[in-house]
């Protein structure tokens, strides 16, 4: 393994540690993954294929990544502004503020989700004002929507957060003394200084909002075709025992998420090269 | 801390520090209080109201009608083997994650960016599809079951696999929060450990311990947080037995489903109440060290 090593270091562990590092990753993480795929390789192609080209399979992944990704565009709208409120002004409550946002971190999701649906119900708080508007947020897309922002607004706040905080100011003094207009400096300075950050957070939310179960289940309604998200439909085949087609949705799922990570990865280099922002 | 740390070091470190004052593209007074009614506003709506409805669901019969619920039988077996499960969780990611952060801040070698990419996948995977896997592996029809079977071994629908669960989702936890502070603290405090003489457990407790423990701490608040109220992998593995295999956020899903709400929110409350001691004790750690913001290795 000390060929491993592309500089020797007077520091002690390289070998222990990357030993427990790697057996754990081993026993933990790739020992499961490597079953979920070895079942879709025993079931073959055809069969994986079989059992995703249903309507209702296809439409659970459909509306499991339409919301993950919804959520992430709202949830950095809304994280931008957060993250740039939380740095830059000063006001009571600030450091109240930037703690409550890593609730969504520490309160389970299950307990997220009933909380939610208490509150979005058409009798709960909110419920009651907006069913009359004839805003139905539980049991409809909305309700998944919100509880996948709920999920993703800290990543993109404590992603930006940093990033902002190490923003120099005399860029933007500089951009308005040569007469750009607040939209213009935002937009030429800002902006682009702030969006692999931004890309990351929204990323992490994405990924973490695909996936997501409890937070959506109680609110979600779970109407086949409508409002069943994916990893509900995985639970629903693996309580029919049909493994093989609960396999074939959770290796779609992580399929799916893998294309769009690397696509936001691609995306980012590129716009890396093309900018010349760091 | 900063003022031993080499320069190159110093914007990053400050990081941790919101600059104070706003600057100019803060806009005039009146779009600052506007964007700071807006935040304050989706924050009542999206993180407050969650909050308050538990607390008045849970004592919507009375505090006495919450804590009788919580002293059911089938309830406290929840909390125990929630408190079991964290117990057997925690100590595992500590060895783990700081052997991780270890390896990959302070050596650099062949594969590193691919080990770092593996420690984060438990990020992008579904809670579901890990208790899927698990099933799969370790389940009745599955690869290992006829390993495990004439052994008369259960791990799904038992507290192995809801162990085993937990560990998979929290695993990118405390790595993850070390690897970006312990790369900016460099290696020089404990190259200059190593060439006064000290051994390598020494230099680990004397000089690398102190230097990472208040982001250590903050990493362990969080992670247990998940770890006890991970709810979608455990949902899959643990096969939903009250009085057995249910943790506490199962628990509140059958009792919300059951319709006793009550019992479903005093169970919520106890972790929406873990969770908050949990946001106050790491908003006291930045206090304690601003330089370990908690901005760096969010999960």
């Amino acid at each position: 393994m000390a060929l491993l090593l592309r500089r020797t270091s007077p520091l002690p562990g390289f070998h222990a540690g990357l030993a427990i590092s790697l057996g754990a990753l081993g026993l933990i993480v790739m020992l499961p993954l490597a079953a979920l795929l070895g079942r879709g390789v025993a079931m073959g192609p055809e069969a994986l294929i079989g059992h995703l080209a249903q309507p209702r399979v296809i439409a659970a992944l459909w509306l499991s990544f339409r919301a993950a990704i919804g959520a992430a565009a709202v949830s950095g709208l809304l994280g931008l502004i957060l993250a740039w409120v939380l740095v830059r002004y000063r006001f009571p409550g600030r450091r109240l503020l930037d703690a409550a946002m890593d609730l969504p971190f520490a309160l389970p999701t299950a307990v997220a989700g009933i909380a939610l649906t208490a509150l979005y119900a058409p009798t709960g708080a909110f419920g009651r004002v907006l069913e009359p508007l004839g805003l139905r947020i539980a049991y409809a897309e909305a309700g998944i929507w919100l509880a996948l922002v709920f999920v993703g607004l800290p990543f993109v706040v404590r992603s930006l957060q940093p990033v902002i905080a190490d923003l120099d100011p005399g860029q933007e003094e500089a951009s308005a003394t040569l007469g750009a207009s607040r939209l213009r400096t935002l937009r030429h300075v800002v902006l682009p200084v702030l969006t692999p950050a931004l890309t990351t957070g929204m990323a992490l939310a994405l990924a973490r909002g695909a996936g997501e179960y409890g937070s959506v289940i109680f609110i979600a309604g779970n109407l086949p075709n409508l409002t069943e998200i994916a990893p509900l439909l995985i639970v629903i085949r693996l309580e029919e025992y049909d493994y093989d087609a609960a396999a074939a949705i959770g290796l779609a799922m992580l399929a799916i998420a893998f294309v769009l990570l690397l696509a936001i990865n691609a995306a980012q280099s590129w716009s890396r090269r093309r900018t010349g922002h760091a | 801390m900063s003022d031993i740390l080499p320069a190159v070091c110093a914007p990053a470190i400050r990081a941790g520090h919101p600059r104070p004052g706003p600057g100019p593209a803060s806009g005039p007074p009146a779009m600052r209080r506007a964007l700071i009614l807006g935040a304050a506003a989706v924050a009542a709506v999206l993180l407050a109201a969650p909050l308050a409805v538990i607390l008045a669901s849970a004592l919507a019969e009375g505090p006495r009608a919450a804590l009788a619920a919580l002293a059911e039988p089938a309830a406290r077996s929840a909390i125990g083997l929630t408190l079991l499960v964290a117990a057997i969780v925690m100590p595992v990611n500590l060895v783990v994650g700081i052997a991780a952060a270890w390896t990959v801040a302070r050596f650099d070698f062949r594969g590193k960016a691919a080990l770092l990419a593996l420690i984060e996948l438990p990020f992008s995977v579904s809670p579901v599809v890990v208790g899927l896997a698990l099933v799969l592996l370790y389940g009745s029809g599955g690869i290992l079951a006829p390993v495990l079977a004439p052994l008369g071994v259960k791990i799904v629908f038992a507290l192995p696999a809801i162990v085993l669960a937990t560990l998979f989702i929290t695993f990118p936890f405390i790595a993850r929060a070390l690897i970006p502070l312990m790369q900016e603290q460099g290696a020089a405090e404990e190259e200059a450990a190593l060439t006064l003489g000290a051994g390598p457990l020494r230099m680990f407790l004397t000089v690398t311990l102190p230097n990472i423990r208040w982001t250590l701490l903050q990493a362990v608040l969080l992670c247990n947080a998940r770890a006890m109220g991970e709810f979608g992998a455990v949902a899959v593995v643990s096969g939903k037995i009250r009085g057995q295999t249910a943790t506490m956020p199962i628990m509140i899903e059958m009792l919300y489903n059951e319709y006793l709400s009550t019992a479903a929110f005093a169970m919520s409350g106890l972790l929406a109440a873990l969770a908050l001691v949990t946001l106050a004790l790491k908003a006291r750690l930045e206090d304690v060290r601003p330089g370990a913001a908690a901005a760096r290795g969010h999960p």
